[in-house]
């Protein structure tokens, strides 16, 4: 069987993208490929991750000059397709700014860049970035950004409860949903939310930073493989 | 004839301003007991080369909801001034 093509998109300041390539290429059958923000060419992916970092430098907001550079474009048109992206950190900061997502992410609550594990808990295990994950998981995956404070209308949110999309809450360490275990303000505890359709996931914690032994948490390996074994067909 | 276009970027009301609360307890620690409250925005002026005051308008208005400001979060205005 043919390896599972998944491009990593490089944005100039991205500094999450090799430890995503890193993370990707560490499962059997699934090769990274890297894509360079001023091309047009997805090179025949299957699957788009936006990395974390600080694209162009965050400057005006995070994400919103990533948002218009070419790759985007061609990376806004396949997931209008139906293809999966996948947006980590400031990788969901670019969806929300693209529109692929709805709500916006502001600055922490408490005025801090927090870099820190955090628990989490999958809070819908039927979409294809999470079937491998059980309902009533904890998961410990690190956070590392301060502009993580999700926000969006009354309307929006209501609308993201009653059609599932809220994909994960930050919890503590039993899976409560608590305002204590809330580290940077974000409505409802949300920590990754998934579009109507399903294909596109945007969080902030890092699931790339929990995918080994070594790093202290192999929580986040399940986000990937959920994403891979469907891709695969498997 | 070129136009600069002055505009102006803030945050919502109803979006927390942490900036402009840190900001806030500083100058109260400084002993400015009078100030209530601190909002932080940004100030970008843009220079636009069209004939057509209305034209430039235009563009200014679009690359404001476009690009320099989200909407979700932050109200923008603008003023337009013709370059002499």
């Amino acid at each position: 069987m043919a390896d599972v093509l998944v491009g990593v998109v490089v944005f100039p300041g991205s500094n999450c993208d090799h430890d995503t390539e890193y993370a990707v290429a560490s499962f059997e059958g699934v090769k990274p490929v890297m894509l360079w923000h001023n091309e047009h060419d997805l090179k025949g992916a299957q699957a788009i991750i936006l990395p974390g970092g600080f694209s162009y430098g965050d400057y005006l907001r995070a994400g919103s000059i990533a948002r218009f550079s070419p790759i985007m474009q061609e990376v806004i048109e396949f997931a209008r397709k139906g293809f999966p992206v996948l947006g980590i950190c400031n990788g969901f900061q670019v969806l929300l700014e693209s529109g692929l997502l709805e709500g916006a992410l502001s600055r922490n609550r408490d005025k801090k860049f927090l870099c820190t594990q955090t628990s989490i808990k999958p809070v819908n295990c039927s979409t294809i970035f999470t079937s491998r994950y059980k309902e009533d998981d904890v998961l410990t995956i690190p956070i590392a950004h301060g502009e993580g404070n999700y926000f969006a209308p009354d309307e929006v949110i209501e609308s993201l409860e009653e059609h599932d999309q809220i994909a994960f809450k930050y919890t503590d360490s039993l899976g409560e949903v608590t305002e204590a275990a809330n580290p940077n303000g974000s409505l409802k505890n949300i920590a990754g939310i998934i579009n109507r359709q399903g294909n596109v996931l945007g969080l902030m914690p890092h699931p790339e930073r929990a995918s080994e032994k070594l790093l202290g948490s192999v929580d986040g390996r399940a986000l990937f493989e959920s994403l891979f074994m469907h891709i695969a067909g498997v | 004839m070129p136009y600069t276009a002055k505009i102006k970027v803030t945050l919502r009301r109803s979006i927390l301003d942490v900036q402009g609360k840190a900001v806030e307890h500083a100058l109260k620690n400084l002993g400015y007991g009078t100030v209530e409250s601190v909002r932080i925005g940004k100030y970008i002026e843009v220079t636009i080369n069209e004939e057509e005051q209305l034209q430039a308008e235009r563009i200014a208005n679009e690359i404001s909801q476009k690009l320099l400001s989200n909407p979700v979060m932050e109200n923008y205005s603008l003023e337009l001034e013709l370059v002499k």
